[in-house]
């Protein structure tokens, strides 16, 4: 341990709950916000229900300065570490109320709607529409299932949580709203915070929040060994799940929040999370939106980072299908030396990544789309907010009629996430046709061997993975009848 | 005495304006401020238990080394099965099958063998990992028909049989015989299993818990402890959700939590993390049933058997009872002329599995409604007509000789019809699979109208019975409680609004606590969607016997004839003078009248032999029935519902918006049985699907996309129930069979509809793929 981090020690966590100021000196880095709510602060009224971030019964918001404003965003307090809410504003149900302080309008609209029957999930879903209700005024059927991917009930069937999200945005006072009120006040307070390093212990445990990036490379030289958290929304479940000791742990979810788009690439800071890299996916890959939204519920993909879901190497991974597909790229980072690799390069094996200890995934590089032809493709038991049983990038580029390249990756299919090249080859330099991609759909048979598990057995994944070459083609070549499942509710 | 309405009377009455009272605790629920046991301040002092679950299916405990357990932080003490004052036993069917902790032998993965209690939960979890077990693997015997080819039976199985199935068989001009699969399910209740329990003197213990059963707790916990059940007090404000699973799972939890309070004399919580909660408590039975039809050429039933073989788990628990229930809805609405049904509970190294919504009764219907696609596609018909022509018509006799008295179907199926419009929806979405059959197109439809014929009522008849205590208070203020529990049903609500109506006074008058075993006794669990109808009538009763107090009162002080008196709202009339209510009740207890009283009720009518298969073991049917029309991606599998129409029969409703919202509720909970929710075991008999992120219930999204549920509110119950009503809780958890054979229906359009598709249950992508698959092939199930 160098003299500089030393030097460090003992900086306390600081941020806002409700309406107090919160100093901690003393914390171990899996300590929960929801455990420090419930037991920490006897409020009781965020639940767990699952401690995984599935169920949304924890779900609060938590306010951050995010290019220069102050965005709230609904997450899940059970997988969130408090040294995480260095510099935050956390809000829980218990500080929400109505103008006049009765009950706030999603919570009035909750109950003239009977939108609770046992309870235990409502004041999940009250913070999901909140939020909801503070961004979106008046959202569509489509945007409020969006808002409630996060969050289960298993009473009312949602009917009547839909029909009150829907009432609250027509009730309004979003301006007399008490976060609206409190925003200059609330941005004051975090702005004194911001740019701070936190770094408390427990015993011998030990959570640190570096000040910015070139800090956290520091940190990691320091202490290559570190458990590097970022939206926690894996690193959660090995504390809460596993019980696995992550001491020391660095924070790394506020820092890397880059995006810069240039002439040939997207760069994406490794912080980013699925929220905020949506609406740029959307904007340049308008195939894969509803992909991307695929991916966990609104609270996971508020926490969920690029980087984090690249490099804790899941053989299924979501992104890096796709990313693969794409031919993105890696920018690692150890102290101020960096390396860019192909993100396919960095999936050794199960389990086993090309990362050096002390060095960090920086930036993810995605080559723009130019004339390629891209879409991603999974199956799950469930369509939202459930980890594919199949995953698949495709980016193919004809040329006069021929595939001219050809990059197709899956996840769920062997031990990482990877291309699949005997269907690759069966796809380039031929004609662009239906027959190619039938080929293709029987090449793909070759290149893996999947396992049989709890989401799929081996011969469905088999099956997909062919399909999708067939979908491919379908929704290329156009035609009358539709080739996709129309989830959206028509409005 | 001149009552202002006979409740339960079939005729309208000024309750109508209590008819959309919202959930009694749902302010409370918005705000955070509703209690459930987890956030109970503690006693000072208090302490976490936590389970050591088994880490094998089958063994027999070689040793058992808790030294590291032991000496963890915070570990304050660890309890076997040694540490047990009284029976180590929680059998609800007392079997003595059930352990609290397994002593020599574990029957499943999961089982729990100890307990740690240490300061925090945090610390008892961590160190209830640390204990070495060593095993001597035993035979895994995992799924039903292993367990049949091994004899192994928890309890012993039923028959009904009514005519010669046999001989009606063999005569039929057609007989299909076929096999149905059909997957368990978790309850994923969002609050999971939690017992606090507090020492008091002697040997009296107060357990906080959240359990659909509170007596039966009590019982457990005197029984663990080995005391009288008067020591024993058991409390239940609310649960956050419960669906059967809480029925009997709860008691192991209280007994560990009691027995550890009890040893140490300070407050012992026990709260299971969601994981462990899943692996170690019952769900709902998986079945294979084997079954033949015989009909004839225009798709009439001659005869039906069926063999109901079900994955009980290690231990009986309630799957008698649940198994019997299977074949009580073996015949959903139809009428077999000669029919044998049998069940077989069967003993499993797998979790003991437990009442879930429907009780069995799901399992049953579902069959009924295979047999009825089989003879559908086998004569080329719409399964809708197929479902008119075997309709129960009145008089009919069910498999168990009760005969169906109030049938409603034809006339709810005809309403329905034409609301959905199922006739041209039919039509066009034959029209689409026909363009996708010309086109190659990938998408298909399917359109399916099932109904639901449900009997209400305990099977085990001595449970149809309830207890109520309301007082008045002398300011006019009420209390009620009643042996029912509140778990998000509106239970509570519905009986609020009985007393309020009873006394003609608002219900913010009326206030309902916590069910507790020290005021009312003996209750049943709130479970086989009894809740209303028995607690109901027990708190109308105790109302009644105070109201004819008052009037006794207000007739010998005002020289009154009880036809003079009326209470109006907030009042009451005694000819024409008009006193305020809580005047009357001032008076009252001035003049030493007695404001409180104890109301009871069984259910009239209802007897059952088991072993003759012969009785009338309902009171009434409940009926329904739901239209579901699915698009299905045949490149996955993967399906949306586009839309789904139900109208169901709750009676005369004491509250339209309570039943809807079961109605809702139970409809995407039973989606959600045979759609996305897959309970999966490992070959060493480990559930794999143990949390919310690999155990997929529905989201908001899953949904269908138009849902339009009414009421059928012509329907008035034949029987004099609690306003006429009916119940609610399970029902509707058999309509979601509507999307089930409308995923069929479109699997089948592969094949020119030629084929039954024989979907299993549950539907995954995956399953409907390959069902798509085996009919393209032309292959068979």
């Amino acid at each position: 341990m160098s003299d500089s981090v030393n030097q460090q020690q003992s900086q306390p966590i600081r941020f806002l709950l409700n309406q107090t100021e919160v100093v901690l000196t003393e914390a171990g880095p899996g300590d929960t916000v929801l455990d420090f709510l419930r037991l920490g602060r006897g409020l009781t009224g965020t639940k767990e229900g699952c401690a995984e971030g599935d169920c949304g019964a924890c779900t609060v918001l938590v306010g951050r300065l995010h290019d220069g404003g102050l965005v709230y965003e609904p997450i899940n307090a059970c997988i969130r570490f408090l040294a995480s809410c260095h510099g935050c504003h956390v809000v829980s149900i218990e500080h929400l109320r109505g103008a006049d302080g009765g009950l706030h309008p999603v919570q009035q609209a909750m109950v003239d709607h009977h939108a609770s029957q046992c309870g235990f999930c409502t004041p999940g879903f009250v913070m999901a529409l909140y939020a909801l209700w503070m961004t979106h005024p008046h959202p569509t059927v489509v945007q409020v299932e969006t808002a409630l991917q996060g969050n289960l009930c298993r009473c009312t069937g949602y009917e009547p949580i839909v029909k009150a999200a829907l009432a609250a945005g027509r009730a309004g006072g979003q301006a007399r709203d008490a976060l609206m009120q409190e925003r200059a006040e609330v941005t004051a307070k975090l702005r004194a915070i911001a740019g701070s390093r936190a770094d408390v212990s427990r015993g011998d445990e030990r959570a640190i929040v570096p000040a910015d990036v070139d800090d956290l490379a520091r940190v990691l030289t320091d202490h290559p060994q570190a458990t590097i958290v970022a939206g926690a929304t894996d690193v959660g479940l090995w504390v809460t799940k596993l019980l696995r000791p992550i001491s020391p742990a660095v924070f790394a979810g506020h820092l890397m929040k880059d995006l810069t788009v240039e002439d040939d690439d997207i760069r994406i800071g490794a912080g980013v999370t699925y929220s905020e890299i949506a609406p740029v996916l959307a904007d340049h890959f308008p195939e894969v939106e509803d992909y991307v939204l695929r991916i966990g519920g609104w609270q996971i993909r508020n926490a969920g980072t690029l980087g984090g879901n690249i490099a804790n190497g899941s053989p299924i991974g979501e992104m890096p299908p796709l990313l693969i597909a794409l031919g993105a790229r890696i920018v690692l980072r150890r102290g101020d030396a960096r390396r860019e690799i192909a993100l396919e390069d960095f999936f050794i094996d199960y389990g086993k990544q090309d990362r050096a200890q002390g060095e960090f995934v920086e930036t993810i590089v995605i080559p723009r789309k130019g004339t390629a032809r891209v879409a991603a493709y999974k199956v799950s038991k469930r369509a939202n907010a459930d980890i594919s049983a199949v995953a698949a990038g495709f980016r193919v580029v004809v040329e006069g009629g021929v595939i001219t390249d050809a990059r197709v990756a899956f996840g769920g299919m062997a031990g990482t996430p990877r291309r699949a090249p005997s269907a690759e080859a069966a796809l380039i330099g031929q004609p662009f046709a239906a027959d190619t991609f039938e080929g293709a759909a029987r090449a793909v048979a070759g290149d893996f061997t999947p396992l049989s598990d709890w989401r799929a057995s081996a011969d469905y994944r088999r099956a997909v993975a062919g399909n999708f070459f067939r979908r491919f083609w379908l929704e290329q070549s156009g035609g009358d009848m539709p080739v996709r499942l129309n989830r959206a509710v028509g409005e | 005495m001149k009552h202002d309405h006979d409740i339960t009377a079939a005729t309208p009455t000024l309750a109508e304006t209590l008819a959309e009272t919202p959930h009694e605790s749902a302010t409370k629920h918005v705000t955070g401020r509703a209690d459930y046991t987890d956030d109970l301040v503690l006693p000072e002092g208090a302490l976490h238990a936590y389970l050591g679950l088994s880490t094998v299916a089958h063994g027999r405990i070689r040793s058992m080394d808790l030294d590291a357990v032991r000496v963890a932080p915070g570990v304050i003490d660890v309890l076997t099965a040694a540490d047990i004052p009284g029976h180590n036993d929680v059998s609800p069917v007392q079997k003595e099958d059930d352990p609290i902790f397994a002593e020599s032998e574990v029957m499943f993965h999961g089982q729990p063998i100890f307990a740690v209690v240490a300061e925090t939960r945090d610390q008892a979890r961590r160190a209830a990992v640390l204990a070495k077990v060593d095993y001597e693997d035993l035979p895994l015997v995992l799924d039903p028909l292993s367990a049949r080819d091994a004899g192994s039976f928890v309890q012993p199985g039923m028959t009904l049989r009514r005519g010669e199935p046999e001989a009606a068989l063999a005569a039929a001009p057609r007989r299909i015989d076929g096999r149905m699969v059909i997957g368990g399910q978790d309850h994923f209740y969002l609050e999971g299993q939690i017992a606090l329990a507090i020492p008091g003197e002697d040997d009296e213990v107060t357990i906080f818990t959240s359990t659909q059963h509170p007596t039966e707790v009590q019982h457990m916990v005197a029984h663990a402890l080995g005391v009288p059940a008067h020591a024993v007090v058991v409390n239940v404000r609310r649960m956050g959700g419960g669906f059967g699973g809480k029925e009997t799972q709860m008691n192991l939890f209280c007994c560990v939590a009691a027995i550890a309070a009890k040893k140490w004399h300070r407050a012992v919580k026990l709260r299971p993390d969601r994981d462990d909660d899943m692996i170690a408590t019952g769900k709902r039975h998986d079945f294979v049933t084997d079954y033949a039809v015989g009909f004839d050429h225009q798709g009439k039933i001659l005869a039906v058997t069926g063999d109901w073989y079900a994955r009980c788990g290690f231990s009986a628990d309630l799957s008698m009872a649940v198994t019997d229930r299977a074949l009580f809805h073996a015949d959903n609405a139809y009428f077999y002329p000669d029919v044998q049904v049998r069940s077989h509970p069967l003993r499993t190294n797998t979790v003991s599995n437990t009442a879930f919504r429907g009780f069995g009764g799901p399992q049953g219907v579902i069959v009924a409604e295979r047999i009825i696609e089989e003879i559908a596609y086998a004569t080329g018909q719409d399964t809708l007509a197929v479902r008119k022509a075997n309709f129960y018509t009145h008089g009919q006799l069910t498999p168990y000789h009760q005969p169906v008295e109030d049938m409603i179907l034809p006339q709810l199926i005809g309403e329905l019809e034409g609301s959905c419009d199922y006739a041209a929806r039919r039509r066009a979405v034959l029209d689409w699979n026909a363009r996708a059959d010309a086109s190659g197109g990938v998408i298909r439809r399917g359109i399916a109208l099932t109904p639901v014929k449900f009997g209400i009522s305990f099977t085990a008849t001595h449970f149809n019975q309830a207890g109520a205590l309301v007082h008045i208070y002398s300011d006019g203020s009420i209390m009620l409680n009643h042996g029912g529990t509140e778990m998000g049903q509106g239970l509570h609500t519905k009986i609020v609004q009985v007393v309020a109506e009873a006394f003609n006074v608002g219900v913010e008058q009326v206030r309902i606590t916590k069910t507790t075993t020290e005021k009312v006794p003996n209750t049943s669990a709130t479970a086989a969607s009894s809740g209303t109808d028995l607690n109901g009538m027990a708190a109308l009763d105790a109302c009644n016997q105070i109201k004819a107090r008052l009037v006794a009162f207000l007739c010998e002080t005002k020289d009154a004839e009880p036809g003079e008196i009326e209470f109006l709202r907030d009042h009451v009339r005694v000819r024409d003078e008009v006193i305020a209510f809580s005047k009357v009740v001032q008076t009252a207890y001035l003049a030493r009248v007695q404001l409180s009283a104890a109301g009871f009720y069984a259910t009239p009518k209802i007897h059952w032999n088991r072993a003759a298969g012969r009785g009338r073991p309902f009171y009434y049917f409940a009926y329904g029935a739901a239209c579901a029309e699915v698009s299905v991606d045949t490149l996955t599998g993967e399906y949306v519902i586009e839309r789904a129409d139900v109208l169901h029969d709750v009676g005369r409703s004491i509250n339209p918006a309570i039943d809807k919202g079961q109605v809702e509720g139970a409809f995407v909970q039973g989606t959600g049985w045979l759609t996305s929710e897959e309970l999966w075991w490992d070959d060493k008999g480990r559930l794999r699907t143990h949390a919310p992120s690999t155990y997929k219930i529905p989201l908001a999204s899953d949904r269908p996309k138009v849902f339009n549920v009414a009421l059928a509110d012509w329907s008035v119950n034949a029987e004099r129930t609690i306003k006429r009503s009916k119940a609610v809780g399970e029902p509707p958890f058999m309509l979601g069979i509507s999307v089930f054979e409308a995923i069929g229906h479109a699997v089948a359009s592969v094949a020119g509809y030629r084929e039954c598709p024989r979907l299993g249950a549950p539907a995954t992508p995956e399953r409907v793929l390959m069902a798509v698959e085996r009919l393209r092939a032309g292959t068979a199930a």
